[in-house]
């Protein structure tokens, strides 16, 4: 009797908690914090609510560069998250980790998920597709770098606020106007390296790197070395002499330079709205990055920023199939729009930017519209889809040291950029030995 | 009488060091082993390809002109945390060790910031020197100094100095003040009676019977600046402006964990491992003879 009542009760169990046991769950490491980790614990809630067979299982594993590194360090002891956000300048080294790594295309097409790339923007996608035009990772949070002005202090300097330069010299004029008008800081820069090279070339479509920018093959070589990238570096050292250009540092110093008001104008990621809006207490407004005029055909385009999504190897069917079935609910219209409007992060899908455009949002927010502009202004071209540089943490880091030598007055511009040229180089070589 | 405990048994003293053998082999014999082996090998990020290049990770170090200033950078780096470090906490101890009311009350404080990691001491030391907001600037600017690390390469040499030798001169105090208490009080009230001015009495008696203190505290020192501070570089300069202060570990931290080059990073810990290993036995050879046990 006893033993009966027992098996029933295991019976019965077994049977209520099949359903549990049966969700599959999908680790993703990410390293959005703050407000930006909240909105994605909200994507991730919905998407588990929304069904009952797996579950995602959000995970902050601090700075891009730390969460890199504790997957790659679990990968190499065995284990590891199914998905993991990835920084864009870590693109190339996961790229060429084959073995490591599964192609979202690969994955949506095994799990008969529709999955159509063309829907997606075209700078976006371009930047993590190979060349073949596979899909390789997901395009999750996407920025790009903007122009911003102070509206006040250019009242103050007789300047039209309204009228935001357009042009590199219109910048120098307006800068020569407020440091008369004795605004203590005129221009500084967040991410001088992404602003200053990277964005730079591909706004007036010159090669960053041989190879389209290193999409061709491992063996890149870095051109940043030309004429008009030392035209420019020249130019924002003169500034920086004249005190029209405030050096802030390597990351997004620069941002608070201008949200305390300090400065007058800045080049920073269009994630610094939400800082400006909290902090600022003036009128601003956000604008296209200048451009040199005498360089033709430009402006081109903007390159993102931001971070993709990679799915790791190494995992069973089941959970692939989740995977799958979470990267199409994030590219829906719906989800891509709240994750837009929420973050200000580009929505990246063409569908999502008709709608929030519909919504009547961009009336409010007219700068969340403008990045997406800066990004499709034209059809991207070599020079301007993107950049892959092996190891490119390195590679940036030596820019910005050389960048750094410029504005300390150590090194000429043209000394400098030959050297990051030099240093940068042989990194690529270094990469390229190690990944053949 | 014998004093002194015996272990008659054969194998009883083994077993009561093996569990500290063994967190030795673990934690400091076998990643230096390990850091050896990675260093004659060029690898991908993900350790899915590796292959042998002897010594091409050395090779390529050498040809660097970066990393080569980066051994000056270092040394003078070491030798400004050991010396303030040292000097300055020789002067709180001396200072402390005179106090006669209060005496627990400053003992704490001072060996308070020990318990600070140094990435904290390094985002604190980096508020109060912040070139647009931090306090000491806008006191600095007051005195007419333009105060500006993020563009100036000594200035931010002084802020990492001064964040790194803060930390560690709690542990410094500590031995100073030990070693202080353990200096005959006859000795010295001796040479008050026959007239010794209070400096001559410190540096001719205290100082030298102070000597294995100091000399002890030289060796930990230069290890700490040699290691322990890429901690403090991170959360502030991140090694700029340009290289200037991109000392030998922050540059092993950077390329390793920041940029996963485990292969240039391990030869350049091998590196640094020979250099701390020659710098202890130099010391202990040359500069242990001045001690005076």
């Amino acid at each position: 009797m006893r033993i009966k009542l027992l098996a029933a009760a295991l019976a019965s169990a077994g049977l209520f908690s099949g359903p549990a046991y049966a969700q599959v769950e999908i680790q993703w490491w990410h390293s959005m914090g703050g407000a930006l980790g909240e909105a994605l614990n909200g994507l991730a809630n919905k998407f588990n609510a929304g069904q009952k067979d797996y579950k995602v299982v959000p995970t902050f594993k601090g700075s891009y560069p730390e969460s890199m590194t504790a997957a790659i360090a679990a990968f190499r002891a065995g284990s590891g998250p199914h998905l993991l956000q990835v920084f864009e300048v870590g693109t190339a080294t996961m790229m060429a980790a084959k073995g490591a790594i599964v192609p979202v295309a690969t994955v949506m097409a095994n799990a008969k998920e529709p999955f159509d790339p063309k829907a997606y923007l075209p700078t976006v996608t371009g930047y993590y597709t190979d060349q073949k035009g596979n899909m390789l990772s997901f395009p999750f949070n996407s920025s790009t770098v903007m122009f911003y002005i102070n509206k006040d202090a250019f009242k103050k300097a007789g300047l039209d606020p309204n009228k935001a330069p357009k042009t590199w010299k219109e910048v120098v004029a307006a800068a020569e106007k407020l440091k008369a008008a004795g605004q203590q800081c005129v221009y500084t820069t967040s991410w001088p390296s992404w602003m200053h090279i990277e964005n730079f070339s591909a706004w007036h479509n010159v090669p960053i790197g041989t190879k389209e920018n290193g999409f061709g093959g491992l063996d890149t070589q870095f051109a940043i070395n030309s004429p008009l990238h030392v035209k420019h570096i020249s130019m924002l050292s003169d500034m920086s002499k004249k005190g029209l250009f405030t050096y802030a540092g390597r990351t997004n110093q620069g941002d608070a330079k201008f949200s305390s008001g300090e400065c007058a104008m800045f080049s920073g990621s269009t994630g610094a709205q939400a800082g400006i809006r909290k902090a600022g207490k003036f009128e601003w407004s956000i604008n296209f990055i200048p451009y040199h005029d005498d360089v033709k055909g430009a402006p081109q385009n903007s390159i993102i920023g931001g971070a993709s999504v990679w799915i790791m190897g190494g995992k069973k069917p089941e959970e692939y199939k989740g995977v799958a079935r979470f990267m199409a609910f994030l590219s829906t219209s719906e989800i891509q729009m709240e994750w837009h409007t929420g973050t200000g992060y580009v929505p990246i899908t063409l569908a999502a930017y008709e709608m929030t455009r519909k919504s009547g949002f961009y009336d409010k927010d007219p700068g969340a519209e403008l990045a997406v502009k800066q990004l499709t202004n034209k059809a991207p071209t070599a020079n301007s889809k993107g950049l892959r540089f092996g190891n490119f943490v390195q590679g940036r880091t030596v820019i910005e040291e050389e960048l750094e030598n410029v504005f300390s007055g150590k090194k000429e511009a043209k000394a400098a950029l030959d050297d990051a040229v030099k240093r940068g180089n042989e990194i690529l070589r270094q990469f390229e030995a190690a990944n053949k | 009488m014998e004093k002194r405990v015996v272990f008659r048994s054969a194998w009883l003293p083994y077993a009561l060091v093996a569990p500290q053998i063994a967190i030795t082999i673990v934690f400091f014999f076998w990643p230096a082993v390990q850091a050896v082996w990675y260093s004659f090998q060029l690898q991908d990020a993900f350790g899915l390809r590796s292959q042998f290049v002897g010594l091409q990770n050395f090779a390529a170090l050498f040809k660097d002109g970066n990393y080569l200033e980066s051994f000056r950078t270092t040394a003078l780096f070491s030798v400004l945390v050991a010396f303030f470090g040292i000097a300055i906490s020789l002067l709180l101890a001396t200072m402390a060790d005179r106090v006669l009311r209060g005496a627990m009350a400053y003992k704490t404080l001072l060996i308070w910031p020990y318990a600070v990691a140094p990435a904290v001491a390094g985002v604190l030391w980096a508020f109060l020197f912040a070139p647009s907001i931090g306090i000491v600037t806008y006191v600095l600017k007051g005195w007419g100094v333009d105060w500006n690390w993020i563009i100036k390469g000594d200035q931010a040499m002084g802020l990492v100095v001064i964040a790194s030798v803060w930390k560690q001169i709690s542990y410094n105090f500590l031995f100073f003040l030990a070693g202080l208490q353990s200096v005959p009080r006859s000795l010295i009230e001796a040479a008050a009676i026959d007239g010794a001015s209070p400096p001559r009495r410190f540096w001719t008696i205290v100082f030298p019977l102070l000597s294995p203190t100091t000399f002890f505290l030289l060796v930990v020192n230069i290890v700490y600046a040699f290691f322990d501070t890429f901690g403090v570089i991170d959360a502030t300069t991140q090694g700029g402006p340009g290289q200037a202060t991109n000392i030998l570990v922050y540059k092993v931290y950077h390329d390793g964990v920041k940029a996963a080059d485990l292969g240039g990073s391990s030869a350049q810990s091998v590196i640094l491992m020979f250099i701390v290993i020659a710098l202890t036995v130099a010391q202990f050879r040359f500069v242990e003879r001045k001690v005076q046990y």
